[in-house]
């Protein structure tokens, strides 16, 4: 038994001696994947690198390789706190804080709750949930555009309210330089949370129908259920989900473009429309890459320890 | 989107191979009807003379999206016969050594004494010619409704004090005074013409051509500020994010009484079939009359094989020839470059357009507008000035001392 190895369990260890169609089988998805990942290496990590080294010159119009070292981070740094005015920078920020965290609670719990109540095996639902899902057919120019007329009080939903006889009724948050950021949040969010909605939809989905039994037979109420054993259950949707609003969130541009109409007062300012404007607009660009990879800290900031934790729980 | 981009600049880069000595391709942003319909009195010129026309059009008002297609291009060693071009933008591409020559052509058709001296700047670089000017447009107008003018029996208001009388008449009157877009270019625009009104050209000058210090933080520049802010009760409460040519089509339709706009205004009119003098008046900005606040649209020549070379000349001089100037400029509503282009195809705004610039150039009183970039680079003009009076204007910085504080402070770190 020591010395010689049964051929049949030597088989069943090994396998069979690999030949040529193995080696196609393990090299085919290699192949295919290959160009792909040049092209992301190059296109996506490349051009990443070359931000990063645009940021430490001091190029204007054109790129060029005079270096500076830090100055452009130090001139963001100090925008940050400069409130009196507000500087662009800091309003770019408390926006970001305000909008990203109004389209991420907001498109959670909104789209948890339709799933919620799309769940219940109601009559009508084949309807219902592409209706729902429509709003991320659009692109984010059209929904910008739509929801700024909407809102706009001379001939949206002020003069529509006026016209039905509430003439005291008074919503002027598009053309308010100070509100408009919540009208991006409310574009945001009518378009997004139903996209949220399909993602718990199918987490909802896919919980065993034994477990949520047992417990209707332990007595638990629906609420009970949804709180202590679905929703927990859903956990890596959330996180997702988390993922996806707050990358979204953070990149979002032509959001805020279509509903602020070009950013009067300086106030509907985002990190992506202040470094769009500094790179190419305001002949800036060495400060326009300083805050591009701000941005991608940022995303990165959350993206790792996410990928890290996910990682690990999987060895 | 991918696709369509990639089969994009394969069509760019063929016609580009493609390209023989009776090519000329031109990068530009005129789509609108209008535009599009003045870009074609060359086409149709260079058609006669047996050049083909390669059209790169870039849509989006402003140019933004073309200046930055025009970048990709020459970044990637494929330039455009020609572009067209915006004040420093042409002077950058000089800088970084990409424009080409037509010089020879300029001293032949003696270019340098028919368009206004304050222009060759842009123009020329160390006395080259690498750009020509096709039109030019000047910002310190004001466009009044003359129905709603005859109603509340007004009449043209002679310098700030009066203008503000105006608009105090019609707002008794129960209409918008002064019709408005609240977009960071157009206050701007708008502030261009209180500064010269409030200061004077010498001050315009002291102050936005040449930065002195002590003009930015004066007290006529506070004083600016302090009209600014009159102007601020005139407008609706809707205004801000309004686009330029809504606030034009709330003067057409009479819903409000006058707008502070560029001459490019004047194509909404015409769309409208409206005429000057009998639907609407068309006056110098109160108190600027005599100067000419400008920006203008260029093409610049760019480095090409020297089998691109004659195709280039040909655009060049067709571009400067008088009577395409003045067919071009009719269609586009600015003024021909040229100022020894008769103004007898032109209308009454027209008319008056050319005259004064004429009349601007020998006084010194041509200046370049600050809010277009034509009085400084992007940095400071789109960047400090524009942030400092949008945020002015609505209130984020409170008293014109701190404006001008702000100002002086944010052209310094610009600069």
């Amino acid at each position: 038994m020591t010395t010689a190895i049964d051929p049949v369990v030597a088989y069943a260890v090994e396998g069979p001696r690999p030949g040529l169609k193995d080696h196609l089988r393990d090299w085919i998805p290699r192949l295919v994947l290959a160009p792909s990942f040049a092209l992301v290496l190059i296109f996506v990590y490349g051009f990443n690198l070359w931000t990063l080294l645009i940021s430490f010159t001091n190029s204007k119009a054109f790129a060029n390789f005079n270096f500076i070292g830090w100055g452009n981070y130090a001139k963001l740094w100090t925008w940050t706190f400069e409130t009196d005015p507000p500087s662009n920078w800091y309003t770019a920020l408390v926006n970001m804080v305000i909008f990203g965290g109004l389209y991420v609670i907001f498109c959670l719990v909104l789209g948890l709750a339709l799933a919620i109540l799309l769940d219940q095996k109601i009559r009508g639902e084949g309807i219902l949930r592409p209706l729902y899902l429509y709003p991320l057919a659009l692109s984010f120019i059209v929904t910008g555009t739509a929801w700024k007329l909407f809102l706009d009080p001379r001939i949206g939903l002020e003069k529509a309210v006026h016209d039905l006889g509430w003439t005291s009724f008074h919503f002027d948050w598009v053309v308010n330089p100070r509100m408009m950021i919540y009208c991006v949040a409310i574009a945001g969010i009518w378009q997004t949370s139903g996209f949220v909605m399909a993602m718990f939809l199918a987490a909802l989905r896919g919980i065993d129908g034994e477990i949520l039994k047992a417990a209707q037979i332990d007595g638990a109420s629906a609420y009970a259920t949804y709180r202590r054993i679905i929703i927990p259950m859903m956990r890596p949707v959330f996180m997702s989900a988390l993922i996806i609003l707050t990358h979204m969130a953070i990149k979002s541009y032509d959001l805020v473009l279509s509903v602020t109409g070009k950013n009067p007062g300086g106030a509907a300012e985002l990190p992506s429309t202040f470094m769009y404007s500094y790179t190419f607009t305001r002949n800036q660009m060495a400060v326009g890459s300083a805050s591009a990879i701000i941005m991608l800290m940022t995303i990165a900031a959350i993206m790792v320890p996410y990928l890290y934790s996910e990682l690990r729980e999987k060895h | 989107m991918g696709g369509a981009a990639v089969a994009w600049a394969v069509g760019l880069s063929g016609g580009a191979h493609a390209a023989d000595s009776k090519e000329v391709q031109m990068l530009h942003w005129w789509t609108s009807g209008g535009e599009a319909a003045a870009l074609s009195v060359i086409k149709d010129y260079l058609a006669k003379e047996g050049y083909a026309w390669k059209d790169v059009p870039v849509a989006g008002g402003g140019g933004e999206a073309a200046m930055t297609t025009l970048k990709a291009m020459v970044a990637a060693g494929n330039p455009p016969t020609a572009s067209q071009i915006l004040g420093y933008f042409a002077l950058d591409y000089a800088e970084a050594g990409k424009l080409g020559d037509v010089t020879s052509l300029a001293e032949k058709g003696g270019w340098a004494k028919v368009i206004p001296t304050a222009l060759q700047k842009f123009t020329t670089t160390d006395g080259k010619w690498d750009a020509v000017p096709i039109n030019i447009h000047s910002v310190n107008w004001i466009w009044v409704n003359k129905a709603i003018m005859d109603k509340i029996g007004g009449t043209a208001p002679k310098n700030f004090d009066e203008f503000v009388a105006l608009l105090d008449k019609a707002k008794k009157a129960g209409v918008i005074p002064l019709a408005l877009g609240g977009q960071p270019w157009q206050e701007a625009t708008l502030f261009d013409s209180v500064v010269m009104s409030t200061g004077g050209p010498d001050f315009y000058k002291k102050a936005f051509i040449d930065l002195d210090d002590s003009a930015l933080k004066s007290d006529t520049m506070k004083t600016s500020f302090d009209n600014l802010a009159k102007l601020r009760d005139y407008v609706d409460p809707n205004f801000a994010g309004r686009d330029w040519n809504l606030a034009t089509a709330m003067v057409i339709k009479g819903d409000a009484l006058l707008q502070v706009m560029g001459d490019w205004a004047k194509g909404e009119f015409k769309v409208a079939n409206k005429e000057p003098g009998k639907d609407y008046f068309c006056y110098r900005f109160p108190g600027t009359d005599g100067t000419v606040i400008y920006n203008t649209d260029m093409f610049a020549f760019f480095n090409v094989s020297a089998d691109r070379k004659a195709a280039q000349n040909a655009l060049a001089e067709a571009s400067m020839n008088p009577e395409v100037q003045s067919a071009f400029n009719v269609i586009k509503g600015s003024v021909p470059a040229r100022i020894d282009v008769p103004d007898t195809a032109f209308d009454m705004c027209g008319k008056k357009g050319i005259a004064d610039v004429k009349a601007a150039n020998e006084k010194g009183t041509f200046v370049g507008s600050m809010a277009q970039n034509y009085a400084q680079p992007p940095a400071i003009g789109t960047g400090a000035y524009h942030d400092v009076v949008t945020k002015f204007f609505h209130g984020e910085i409170k008293t014109s001392d701190r404006a001008v504080a702000e100002l002086d402070k944010a052209i310094n770190a610009a600069k």
